[in-house]
């Protein structure tokens, strides 16, 4: 899966799980300030991105960090790029 | 000890006729039924029924995401209801979240379909990872109440009994009782539940659900009737707004009803089966909180749920206490079971019928039981000869409930 695809389904995954308009859906947005999001829905956020890429982020410490859509890109795509060097 | 009249100021219904209290007596009116075949129920293995009254789409989704995310459908019927309520009470928000108004909201359980989620997903998995934050919420036995508190900025006292098919009626009580005892000024009251193959599985493994109508859905549940086979559930919300009739008298707000009395009592006689000295005692005890004897009761809204054995210990108890010359009626041949939310949807009507002069007959009653006689049991509308109404809720758990109700010159 190249970068721009796995931008682009966890932008659809998390739009439909927020109703957020995929067009909101921009790196520089802030999900707190900008998209409304909330503690509990980065919760949620973490169980979606685990399901759609079928990846392990638990408590990562990491995503405390997460602050903006494109800080949610990068995290997503340093994992899967985790994944592939290990495997 | 009551120091405050309590009165009805505002009236909230989603139920399976669709969303509003209006629109409900309309239909109770017309004579309707609710009840539907659920193709879904095809699947159950074991289920004798497949029968159920629905909520149809009634604008859920149109609730904002952060105060629906933590609803389950009961929560969000529940949240609807209050709404309707509070408007009509013409309620502002500065006394919604003031902290003199609390909620009293009780359900059967908490949502049923996400219990089954959540247990469906930690059985397959044998653990909690990728479980939603809102799942608990959802589950809570205090779902429904506090989705409503939360979502409405509600400060005041937030209660949540849980006494199955009594809970709606209960909550109705303990509101009467906060407000007669001044420790809150209005009370958000009511009950409400989701319907899920669980209760319906449970009244059929009793041999308590009806089944032998399962092609002619509209034709059940039969209270009193002598062809009744037992309960359809149903679901949906109820929710009265009290207060304090000073309260009502200093807003200028119209007082829809009042409730005058109030009793709840534990039937141990059984854990499953009514027994009508239990229930005639409940009924006598609410009475007595109103300070008025049976004789001048108008009208008895039954539980009567179209059970074998409910319904017959029911007419027992209604005629030892009033005879045979009080209308008794059900309004589950039209509503079918909505639980939790059954007694709060019924006392609504029960307003509504005294607020307008008659009394519905039960739908479906066309050849009473002759176990259920000695009781007046009308097949038509009956022009009210007064308004004060005893209101009966009954529960698994031997759970009873009793409230009158009438007009604030009563």
């Amino acid at each position: 899966m190249i970068d721009s695809e796995i931008i682009e389904r966890a932008n659809a995954a998390l739009a439909e799980e927020f109703e957020l308009e995929p067009a909101r859906m921009r790196p520089e947005a802030l999900f707190r300030e900008d998209l409304g999001l909330d503690s509990l829905d980065a919760v949620d956020m973490v169980v979606v991105l685990e399901q759609e890429f079928d990846i392990k982020i638990g408590k990562d410490p990491a995503i405390a960090g997460i602050r903006s859509v494109g800080d949610m890109h990068a995290y997503v795509l340093a994992k899967k790029r985790e994944l592939e060097e290990a495997s | 000890m009551r120091l405050k009249r309590v009165v009805v100021t505002g009236l909230g219904a989603v139920s399976p006729f669709g969303r509003g209290s209006e629109r409900m007596f309309a239909a109770l009116e017309a004579g309707e039924s609710a009840v539907s075949r659920l193709e879904s129920l095809e699947a159950v293995r074991g289920l004798g029924t497949r029968l159920a009254g629905v909520v149809p789409d009634v604008g859920v989704a149109d609730i904002p995401r952060k105060i629906r995310r933590s609803m389950s459908p009961m929560s969000a019927y529940a949240y609807l209801a209050a709404l309707e309520a509070l408007e009509q009470a013409g309620v502002p928000d500065a006394i919604v979240t003031g902290g003199r108004l609390g909620v009293a909201l009780g359900s059967t359980l908490g949502s049923p379909e996400t219990l089954e989620e959540f247990f469906r997903h930690y059985i397959a998995t044998g653990g909690v990872e990728q479980v939603k934050a809102m799942t608990f919420f959802r589950i809570m036995s205090h779902s429904a109440a506090t989705n409503v508190a939360q979502a409405l900025g509600v400060s005041g006292r937030l209660i949540a009994p849980s006494a199955a098919c009594s809970s709606g009626c209960q909550a109705i009580g303990l509101g009467y009782e906060a407000v007669a005892c001044g420790r809150q000024d209005f009370m958000l009251c009511g009950g409400a539940d989701e319907y899920h193959p669980l209760v319906s599985g449970t009244f059929d493994l009793m041999l308590a659900a009806s089944t032998s109508y399962n092609d002619r859905p509209y034709d059940a549940p039969r209270p009193f009737d002598a062809k009744r086979d037992g309960v359809v559930c149903s679901e949906g919300a109820g929710v009265l707004l009290l207060e304090s009739l000073e309260s009502a008298e200093r807003r200028g707000a119209k007082v829809l009803a009042e409730i005058l009395g109030f009793a709840s009592t534990c039937d141990t006689s059984s854990i499953a089966a009514p027994a009508p000295e239990p229930i005639a005692a409940c009924m006598q005890a609410a009475l007595d909180d109103a300070e008025l004897p049976a004789g001048a009761i108008a009208y008895v809204n039954a539980h009567a749920t179209g059970t074998e054995l409910g319904d017959i210990a029911e007419s027992r108890a209604i005629g030892a206490l009033f005879g045979n010359g009080v209308p008794v009626s059900s309004l589950k041949g039209h509503l079918g079971h909505a639980m939790a939310a059954s007694g709060a949807l019924e006392t609504i009507a029960a307003i509504q019928m005294l607020r307008r002069g008659f009394w519905l007959p039960t739908r479906n009653l066309e050849e009473p039981d002759e176990r259920c006689s000695g009781i007046f049991l009308p097949t038509k509308r009956v022009e009210a000869r007064g308004t004060l109404v005893v209101k009966n809720s009954f529960a698994l758990g031997g759970v009873n409930c009793s409230l009158v109700l009438g007009d604030r010159d009563d």
